[in-house]
This record gives C-alpha cells, sequence and structure tokens, in this order.
C-alpha cells in the first residue's frame, strides 16, 4: 500500500537503526551513532506522513499530524534539555513510557476502525493489536511508577500475598487478550476493560521493587516497548517499525540481563522484589561498634603526603552536585604531584556508566577514570581511598557474609588501601539499606558532611599544605 | 498448517533482527551501558509511524483525539529519547 519511494526510506531507516545501536557500543563512535539513528528516524516520520497510501489514498489530517509533531517536539526538546545529568535514569523511563503509551493507544485506534468497519481480522492481526496494547499499556504505567520511584515521591511499597495478587493479575489479562484474539470475548467496552487490567498490572508490578533496582526495571520496560512498537509494525506490515522495535526489544533484554550480571542477581529476583527486605536481621556490621572521625585539615594533609589517591564517587556526589568540585581537588593533588585516579564500580550512581557521564560532565579526563576489575589490583598500593557518598559498592560483607542481601556482588576492594576516608552525611546506611562494617575497620575513618561542603574544605585545606 | 508468504518472511526477520540485537549489545563496555539504553528508548520511539498512519485514517472526533495524543506521545519518545541521549554523549566528547 504503499508507492516505490517510501519502502526504500523506511529501508534507509532500518539500516540506520542497526547502524546506530552499533556505534553507540563504542565510546568514539557514540555520538554519531545517535545521530545517525536521528537521521533515520526523521526520514522514516517524513516519509510516512507525505508517501503512505491507505487503499490508494494519501493519509487525511496531515495539519494534525504536524502540529501534533510540533507540539511532541517542544515539549520533548525542553524536558530533554532542562533535565539535570543526575535525573537522567527517570527522564529515559518517562520517555519510555510515552512511546508504551503511543503503542496502546495505537492498538486501540485500530481495534476500534476494525470493530466501525465489521471487517473480520486475522488471528495474526488480533494477535498484535492485543500484543501491542497489553504490552505497551504495561511499559506505560510501569514506567511512570519507575519514574515517580527515582524522583523519591513514591516508595517501595510491599503487601502479604503480592506476588499472588500480581500473578493472577498477569494470567487474568492475558486471558482476556486471548479471548479477544480468538473471538470469544468482543466489544470497544471489554478492550477498555483490558487497558485498565494491563494498566494496573504495571504499576503492582513495579511497586515492590527497590530503587537501587529501577535501572534493570527502566531496561526490561523499555525492551517491552521496543516489542510493542513491533507488535504495531506487524499490524501494518511496515518493515521499519518492526525492524526498530525487535531491535530494540532484543538489545534491551541483553542489556537487562548484562545489567544484573554485574550486580551479580538475576532477574528473577529483581523482579520479586526481595532486596534488602526479607533477610532483616542480616549483616552484623552494626556489631563493629566504634568509628573514627576525621578533619577536613587531617584528610587533606594524609592526602597531599600521598603518591597515589583513589576517589571512589556515588550517587551522593551526584546528588550534591559536587563533581566540579572533585575535579578540582583532583587538579589541587596532582599539582602537589600525588597521583589520582578515579575507581568506577559498575553500578556507581543509579545506572551502570551513569557515574561516568557526571565525571565527564566535569571535565574529568576519560582515562582517569578507571573500572572496578582494573582499579582493585591497585588498591593494595594505594596510600588513600577518598570514598565519596558511596557506600554498598565498597561493603565487604559482599565477600564475606552470606546473609547479607548483597552477597556476591562484585565490589570495590576500598578496605584492601593504607588509609580510607568516607565521605558521608551520617552514619545512615546505604541504598540498600544496610549496614556497611568498612566504616569501623581501623584503617578507616569518617568525615561527616555534605559532599560538595566536605570536597570544598578539603580543597581550601590542600591548597595551603 | 498454511503461512503465507509475508507472514513468514516476518518470521524470518524477527528471528533475525532478535539475534542482531544480541550480537550488537553483547561487548559494549558497561560505561556505555546508560546512553545506550537511552539510545535504544528513542529508537523505538518508530512506534510514532504507526501513530501517524492511524492519525491519517481517523475520520471520526474520539479517534482524531486519540491518534493526536498517540502522535504527540509519540514525537515525545522520539525527540526527548535522542536529545537526552546526545547531551549525555555530549559529556564524553574529549574537550580542547
Amino acid at each position: 500500500m504503499t508507492d516505490g519511494l517510501l519502502p526504500i526510506l523506511y529501508l534507509i531507516a532500518s539500516v540506520t537503526f542497526i547502524l546506530g545501536i552499533k556505534l553507540l557500543g563504542s565510546p568514539k563512535t557514540a555520538r554519531v551513532g545517535n545521530l545517525t539513528a536521528a537521521a533515520g528516524m526523521v526520514l522514516a516520520i517524513v516519509g510516512t506522513i507525505f508517501l503512505y497510501r491507505h487503499n490508494g489514498q494519501p493519509l487525511h489530517n496531515v495539519t494534525w499530524i504536524l502540529a501534533a509533531l510540533a507540539l511532541g517536539t517542544a515539549i520533548g526538546w525542553v524536558m530533554a534539555m532542562r533535565v539535570k545529568m543526575t535525573a537522567m535514569p527517570q527522564m529515559v523511563s518517562f520517555f519510555n513510557g510515552m512511546g508504551g503509551a503511543c503503542a496502546a493507544l495505537i492498538s486501540i485506534l485500530e481495534y476500534k476502525t476494525a470493530m466501525a468497519e465489521g471487517l473480520a481480522t486475522s488471528t495474526g492481526h488480533s494477535l498484535a493489536t492485543m500484543a501491542g496494547l497489553i504490552i505497551g499499556a504495561v511499559s506505560f504505567s510501569g514506567s511512570i511508577i519507575a519514574y515517580l520511584k527515582l524522583e523519591d515521591r513514591l516508595g517501595d511499597i510491599r503487601f502479604g500475598g503480592q506476588q499472588l495478587v500480581n500473578n493472577g493479575l498477569l494470567v487474568a489479562t492475558v486471558v482476556v487478550g486471548g479471548a479477544l484474539v480468538v473471538g470469544s470475548l468482543s466489544g470497544i467496552s471489554t478492550l477498555y476493560l483490558l487497558t485498565v487490567m494491563a494498566l494496573i498490572f504495571g504499576i503492582l508490578f513495579v511497586l515492590p521493587i527497590g530503587g537501587a533496582d529501577m535501572p534493570v526495571v527502566i531496561s526490561l520496560l523499555n525492551s517491552f516497548t521496543g516489542v510493542a512498537a513491533a507488535c504495531g509494525g506487524f499490524l501494518y506490515d511496515n518493515m521499519v517499525m518492526l525492524i526498530g522495535g525487535i531491535l530494540v526489544g532484543s538489545a534491551g533484554t541483553i542489556l537487562t540481563v548484562v545489567m544484573c550480571n554485574s550486580m551479580n542477581r538475576s532477574l528473577l529476583n529483581v523482579l520479586i522484589g526481595n532486596f534488602g527486605g526479607a533477610s532483616g536481621s542480616s549483616s552484623g556490621g552494626s556489631s563493629g561498634g566504634s568509628y573514627r572521625e576525621v578533619s577536613a585539615a587531617d584528610a587533606a594533609v594524609m592526602m597531599t603526603y600521598a603518591k597515589q589517591v583513589v576517589i571512589v564517587p556515588g550517587y551522593g556526589l551526584a546528588v550534591a552536585q559536587a563533581q566540579h568540585v572533585c575535579h578540582q581537588l583532583e587538579h589541587e593533588l596532582e599539582g602537589k604531584g600525588v597521583t589520582v585516579k578515579y575507581a568506577i564500580h559498575p553500578v556507581a550512581g543509579r545506572m551502570p556508566g551513569h557515574m561516568n557521564v557526571l565525571l565527564a560532565e566535569a571535565d574529568v579526563a576519560y582515562d582517569k577514570l578507571v573500572e572496578m576489575e582494573e582499579v582493585n589490583a591497585e588498591f593494595p598500593t594505594t596510600d588513600v581511598v577518598l570514598v565519596v557518598g558511596a557506600n554498598d559498592v565498597v561493603n565487604p560483607a559482599a565477600k564475606t557474609d552470606p546473609t547479607s542481601p548483597i552477597y556476591g556482588m562484585p565490589i570495590l576492594d576500598a578496605e584492601l588501601a593504607r588509609q580510607v576516608i568516607i565521605m558521608k552525611r551520617s552514619m545512615k546506611a546505604g541504598y540498600a539499606g544496610i549496614d556497611n562494617e568498612l566504616f569501623y575497620r581501623p584503617n578507616a575513618a569518617m568525615l561527616f558532611g555534605d559532599a560538595k561542603a566536605s570536597l570544598t574544605a578539603l580543597v581550601n585545606e590542600v591548597k595551603q599544605v | 498448517m498454511i503461512i503465507d508468504e509475508s507472514t513468514l518472511s516476518i518470521i524470518y526477520l524477527v528471528i533475525l533482527m532478535a539475534f542482531l540485537g544480541v550480537e550488537l549489545i553483547g561487548h559494549v563496555p558497561s560505561v556505555l551501558h546508560t546512553p545506550l539504553m537511552s539510545g535504544a528508548n528513542a529508537i523505538h520511539g518508530v512506534v510514532i509511524i504507526g501513530s501517524i498512519i492511524v492519525m491519517g485514517i481517523a475520520d471520526d472526533t474520539l479517534s482524531m483525539v486519540l491518534g493526536f495524543l498517540a502522535v504527540v506521545l509519540g514525537t515525545l519518545n522520539v525527540v526527548g529519547g535522542f536529545v537526552v541521549t546526545n547531551r549525555m554523549l555530549e559529556m564524553f566528547r574529549r574537550k580542547p
């Protein structure tokens, strides 16, 4: 139902998507990759508006389509440009939800049209409609919950029998969807009921999952939306939607698994949401008792006379917007002949690679960021480790305490360094809600205060040494 | 069981793309996971094509309203996704 040029535009767009994902996989080419895929998307959109033929007729309502595009572009652009780098994960989740909602709406409209025209649709067609609706709706409501959780507007909500309710609702949703496919149920109100069920399932599905696991959930919902988009592609025999959707669906699934692996958790374990919850009385760290405090002045002296200082940045650094001061400290120390490196845990920040983005924003050189495997070999010969707003990623319980909820997660072996200085606001537990015995080790000292204020104090002290 | 040609070729395409997606992501350093997720997020915004089509064939008011909404949401996904990804990646550019 298209003329000769449009399929070629779709073909080009499909290639740019594949190329885009490929190029996004390397730091040097990532930016080009993103722009390539964006260019392909523009081509596909413009081509569809002007060249698509439905039963031989061009699309109508073109003015309205262009108006919707303009409105969406304006809102999307402003939101994306205004968002702080620290809030990036929830922004991605929000945009993902929009895609899911779009897919669900397409299915609803498609069903409405088919009903109105009284057309008998093939099983494949109805299957794609219902799958697109369910997956899109789950992705939408789930992403919005993930967004609210990361914005700290919503806590983890768990209640007795939650898994049972969730599974029951999932089964019911699939059954109603299936009945609509085979035709034992029909009618637009049944379709709305199905939509509501899927939306509620999306909410319940994400509610119990802990904040630290949110990136995994976002990645999973991301691949859901990909599949929902592919369902749309099936509805319209549209190759570019199929290719884009399936590509993201499969790449997103693998990305989800890779992220789980880097936290040494199984996907199932994440989805059940028992992080830091069930084991309750675990982590005997608090029995460690007393900890030592250190002043900014003393910490500055220790670092200035060190040969090598390794900084372990965590989300606390990001929240305090302290990455620039941190870079300044690095600069001062280097000026005194100290080697400074950053140890980046794969899940530092709130998403894999999030910390790299934040530090790059503050002009920290890319080669100063050392990944976990590499830097762990260096800790025994490091004089001072400065932990800025990180906690769980340096918790030795992950290696020593089988009852700890984070047992088995690879960590940065900061405790092997001669001296560890931990900058924290208080003795409060980290994101996973568990105590950290590192704080009570003899070679550890606490520097309390807001990360930014403490780092500024350190910079001034180092200048005076 | 009879499967028509075009459905079969779609099944082929789905399988090949699924494998391609796995291959493309397999060896990416964790540093790039966030931008990659964000970039993939923008790419599934291709769902907007479907919303443009339903909007373009809609003829009653309710369909028009829902179609309009779908196009706006799809555009948010596409534009927001690519712009956010670009902003993240700009940070990686080596500064002089």
